[in-house]
């Protein structure tokens, strides 16, 4: 099943396809635009992984007979970058180069506490699209990647559906698409996975208590570009849903 | 664990800050300039504490097989009254409703460039308490003597002053970004040269007008 949040007459609803747009939980059979789409779950702890899609990297490895591979690059969001479909996300003038960055994010179900990669599907709930946008400019090299890159407020999309984990048959074998004002400028497949979700699952549960609600974005594939005020992007995943956001500038948000 | 230290409700968002001690800088000397930093941080540096870190006074700081001892962050925690969102200077102390005490425990790293989050975020690693001062009860949070204290021995003396950002310049500077909301705690970071604390250790903090913060040191066999 597929479910979304929105803000619809005064109340937040849970949300349902419907041929003739959306059934809200009450009955109630509305158009898509006359809804507010909000992140269509209650996040937990954000978690993303960086450089997760590292083809080359692989085919390094074997070169260099590498049998173990590095740690995965993991790092924390808060919930003030969150928004969902169909929002606004702002591109600060100082900036030269932003990008997006569409991933699979896969939440959590149960808790899980030291978990084997064989057991860690059972605690997946389900997935959702999300895209992570990042500023370049603002990249520092002290706790990387550092927040002012990647913890902006608007600068996290998620949605537009929750799409429950029995309905995806195989999540590493999903394509994902970006296209920026319909043209397609990225694309890749989960299958490319340098960490797939059950080993993310095993190494991140064995120091910290993953609960229902907790996210991993699994990171981005190459064919990410800079995008510019005006500009609409969706995210696609396959099964999963198709994202859309549009880039604003500081005046929308009184700067 | 509980997060209401009435009549404030924390939300279990905290943020921590890096480098707000002039100090810890000088301590890196030009290995600030060099590779893999090439120059001195200018934005806060800062990091996430998440919910699973989340713990009270009294609590056991878990000590995970094969390391020697943990790290004691000691930091004066800005509870957050309302919402945050560039916030001037000038006005930022009207967005704190109180102030408390954080424990921001790390097992010892070496590299502050891509630190793995399992140094921070382990289960346990971020005690908070004994209680939320009332703002109003604490006219000069850029004042405070810090103190920890391990098995009753003072390890280390500071102070909330003097820093690279104050309590005021901090949020000023942090909510340009990002949004804080009621609840949330920023923690203005701890001293240069954070002592170590080893298995079944009593670690103490004590911040001036905000009580003392106590946990115990434990090795991960011990508590499973």
């Amino acid at each position: 099943m597929k479910t979304a949040r929105v803000a619809f007459a005064g109340a937040i609803h849970t949300a349902f396809e419907d041929p003739k747009g959306l059934r809200l939980a009450d009955g109630r059979v509305v158009p898509e635009t006359d809804v507010v789409w909000l992140p269509p779950f209650e996040t937990g702890t954000i978690i993303a992984l960086g450089l997760n899609y590292a083809k080359h990297l692989k085919e390094l490895s074997k070169e260099l007979t590498i049998t173990e591979k590095d740690e995965p690059l993991v790092f924390l969001k808060g919930p003030g970058a969150i928004i969902g479909h169909q929002g606004q996300t702002r591109r600060p003038k100082d900036v030269t180069f932003m990008h997006y960055e569409c991933e699979l994010a896969v939440v959590i179900g149960k808790t899980a506490k030291g978990v084997k990669a064989a057991d860690a599907m059972a605690h997946v709930a389900g997935y959702t699209v999300c895209n992570d946008y990042a500023f370049r400019d603002y990249l520092e090299n002290w706790y990387r990647p550092n927040l002012r890159v990647k913890n902006r407020d608007t600068a996290t999309i998620l949605g537009p559906w929750f799409v429950d984990a029995a309905d995806v048959a195989d999540p590493h074998n999903l394509s994902l698409s970006t296209y920026v004002n319909g043209e397609r400028t990225q694309h890749g497949n989960t299958a490319d996975f340098v960490n797939n979700i059950p080993e993310l699952i095993e190494y991140l549960s064995e120091f910290m208590t993953l609960q229902a609600g907790d996210v991993i974005l699994t990171g981005t594939p190459d064919g990410v570009v800079d995008v510019n005020v005006g500009d609409e992007v969706v995210c696609e995943i396959e099964s999963i849903g198709r994202l859309s956001n549009t880039i604003v500038d500081d005046q929308v948000f009184g700067r | 664990m509980n997060f209401d230290f009435s009549p404030f409700h924390l939300s279990g968002v905290v943020y921590g800050t890096l480098m707000n001690d002039p100090e810890a800088l000088a301590d890196l000397g030009e290995q600030v300039n060099e590779a893999p930093y090439k120059a001195p941080p200018k934005a806060p540096v800062m990091y996430i504490k998440p919910r699973n870190t989340l713990a009270a006074t009294g609590s056991a700081l878990c000590l995970p097989a094969g390391h020697q001892s943990l790290e004691i962050g000691a930091c004066l925690g800005l509870v957050i009254g309302r919402t945050a969102c560039r916030v001037p200077v000038g006005q930022a102390l009207d967005y704190i409703a109180g102030y408390t005490i954080v424990n921001d425990v790390s097992l010892p790293h070496d590299s502050y460039y891509r630190p793995s989050i399992r140094f921070k975020a382990r289960d346990g690693f971020c005690p908070i308490g004994p209680r939320v001062i009332p703002a109003s009860e604490l006219n000069k949070p850029d004042e405070l003597d810090v103190s920890v204290y391990i098995d009753d021995n003072l390890v280390q003396q500071s102070s909330t002053a003097g820093r690279v950002r104050s309590v005021a310049q901090l949020l000023a500077d942090v909510t340009d970004f990002m949004t804080l909301q009621a609840g949330d705690i920023l923690m203005l970071g701890a001293a240069a040269r954070a002592p170590k604390a080893p298995a079944g250790s009593k670690v103490k903090i004590e911040i001036a007008g905000l009580g003392c913060l106590e946990n115990t040191v434990v090795n991960e066999e011990e508590l499973s």
